[in-house]
C-alpha cells in the first residue's frame, strides 16, 4: 500500500484497454462532416476532432490505445462515416 | 485520448465495452471545473475506476462505503467551510458525489436524506442503471416493474419484477431542496445544462441519470445511446427539472413512441412479450401515462 492510501493518477500505469476489442472502428475522413456527436458518447474519450486537411473541418481520430471496439461511435455517426472492421 | 474530455476521470478504466456511466461522469465534471472533491459510492463506476495500483482519477476522490458517499461529502464540505471562515483555503471548491441506483435509492438513502436536510453546499448525481450491476443484476428500488433480474427472474409463476420503481425525486424534493432533476446520457447537451445550473445553485442539488447497463440489461454494446434515447422517446424517461419547487419539463417527444419500442431491446424485458405477459405491458404504459400526465399536469401550475 502505499502512504495514507493516496494514490496518484498515473496515466503510465493505465491498463491499456485497447486489447479489450475484437472489432475496430475505422473514420472514412472523406465521409466525417466533423460534426463531433461520436466524441462525447465514447465511454473511452479515445475521440479526438483533429486536423486533416487544410481548409476543411477537423474529422474524427481514434486513439486506438484505449479504444475498446464497442461501436457506440459507429452507432451514433449520422452520415455512417465510421466502420467497425475486424481488428 | 481525448483532452478536454479527460481532465477528471481518464481512460484505462475497466467499465465494460459499451457502458454509459463514463459520458456522464466526463459531462458533469466538466461543468465543475478544476476545484472539485469527489464521493463515490461503491458500485460499478467505483470499482471499474480505481483498479490498484492505477486510478482514473485525476481530482481528489473518496470512496468510502456502500452506504454513505453523502454522509462523507457532507464532512468533508464543512471542514472546507471551515477552514475557509479560517482563512486556511480560498479556493471556490465544488463537492460532487456520484452514486447507482443501489448506493442512493437504497442502501445509501439515509445518508442522502441527512445530508439534503443538513443543507450541505454539495451535487449529488445518481447514476441509474436500475439495479445492482456491479455484483451481477439483482433488484433495486430503482428497478423497473417487470423487470427480469437475478433476484426478481421473470418464469411460470412471475413476471419479474412486482414493484413499481420509487419516485426518488419527489422523495428528494420534498427535503425542500433547491434544485433536483432528471436527465439522460443520450441527450448530453440537456445533462451538461442541468449539471451547471445544479452546481451554481447554492445548496444541496441532486441529478437523476438514465444510464443503460450493456452487460445486464442484455443489448449489444454499441447500443447505450440509441436505447437511451428510446427511454425518452417513449416517456419511460421524461427529462425535466423542479427549480425552487417549479418544475419544467426540458424536453418533451412530438409524439410519443410505444413503450414496447423501448423495451423490446433489451434482455431483461424479453418476457413481456410472451401473450400470457400482455396485462403486464400494458400496465407499463398505463403506467407510463400517468407519470408523464403527472409531471406535465405540475410544470403547468
Ligand atoms: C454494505 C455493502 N453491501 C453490499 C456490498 C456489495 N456491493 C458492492 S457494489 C454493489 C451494487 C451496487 O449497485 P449500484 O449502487 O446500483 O451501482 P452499480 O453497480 O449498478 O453501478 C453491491 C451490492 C457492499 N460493497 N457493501
Ligand atoms: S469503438 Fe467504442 S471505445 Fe472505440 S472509439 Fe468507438 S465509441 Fe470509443
Ligand atoms: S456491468 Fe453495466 S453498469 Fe457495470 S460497467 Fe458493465 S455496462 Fe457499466
Ligand atoms: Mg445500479
Amino acid at each position: 500500500m502505499e502512504r495514507g492510501a493516496i494514490i496518484k493518477h498515473d496515466q503510465s500505469k493505465a491498463p491499456k484497454t485497447g486489447n479489450w476489442r475484437y472489432m475496430k472502428p475505422e473514420v472514412d475522413k472523406e465521409k466525417c462532416i466533423g460534426c463531433s456527436t461520436c466524441v462525447g458518447y465514447c465511454p473511452e474519450a479515445t475521440i479526438e476532432m483533429k486536423k486533416y486537411k487544410e481548409g476543411q473541418k477537423d474529422k474524427a481520430d481514434i486513439d486506438y490505445e484505449y479504444c475498446k471496439g464497442c461501436g457506440v461511435c459507429a452507432e451514433v455517426c449520422p452520415v455512417k462515416a465510421i466502420l467497425m472492421k475486424k481488428n | 485520448m481525448n483532452k478536454d474530455l479527460t481532465k477528471h476521470h481518464a481512460p484505462g478504466h475497466s467499465a465494460c465495452a459499451g457502458c454509459a456511466f463514463p459520458a456522464i461522469v466526463r459531462t458533469v465534471l466538466n461543468e465543475a471545473g478544476e476545484n472539485v472533491v469527489v464521493g463515490n459510492a461503491t458500485g460499478c463506476l467505483e470499482v471499474t475506476s480505481t483498479l490498484y495500483p492505477y486510478t482514473a482519477w485525476k481530482v481528489p476522490y473518496i470512496h468510502n462505503a456502500f452506504e454513505n458517499a453523502a454522509a462523507t461529502i457532507s464532512g468533508v464540505e464543512r471542514a472546507y467551510k471551515i477552514l475557509k471562515k479560517k482563512g486556511k483555503v480560498d479556493k471556490k471548491i465544488k463537492f460532487v458525489v456520484f452514486g447507482g441506483d443501489g448506493g442512493t435509492y437504497d442502501i445509501g438513502f439515509q445518508s442522502l436524506s441527512g445530508a439534503l436536510e443538513r443543507g450541505h453546499d454539495f451535487f449529488y448525481v445518481c447514476y441509474d442503471n436500475g439495479g445492482y450491476m456491479n455484483t451481477g443484476n439483482q433488484r433495486s428500488s430503482a428497478t423497473p416493474y417487470g423487470t427480469s433480474t437475478e433476484t426478481t427472474p421473470a418464469g411460470k409463476q412471475s413476471f419479474g419484477k412486482m414493484e413499481v420503481r420509487k419516485n426518488l425525486i419527489e422523495i428528494v424534493k420534498a427535503h425542500g431542496v433547491p434544485y433536483a432533476a432528471q436527465a439522460n446520457v443520450a441527450n448530453l447537451t440537456d445533462l451538461k445544462k442541468k449539471a451547471k445550473k445544479a452546481l451554481e445553485t447554492e445548496g444541496p442539488t441532486f441529478l437523476l441519470v438514465f444510464s443503460p447497463c450493456t452487460n445486464n440489461w442484455k443489448f449489444p454494446t454499441s447500443q447505450y445511446v440509441n436505447i437511451a434515447k428510446l427511454a425518452t422517446e417513449t416517456n419511460f424517461w421524461p427529462l425535466y427539472e423542479i427549480e425552487n419547487g417549479k418544475y419544467k419539463i426540458t424536453y418533451e417527444p412530438n409524439s410519443p413512441k410505444p413503450v414496447a419500442e423501448f423495451l423490446k431491446t433489451q434482455g431483461r424485458f424479453k418476457h413481456l412479450f410472451s401473450e400470457k405477459n400482455k396485462p403486464v405491458l400494458e400496465q407499463i404504459q398505463r403506467m407510463i401515462n400517468e407519470e408523464f400526465a403527472r409531471i406535465a399536469r405540475l410544470a403547468e401550475e
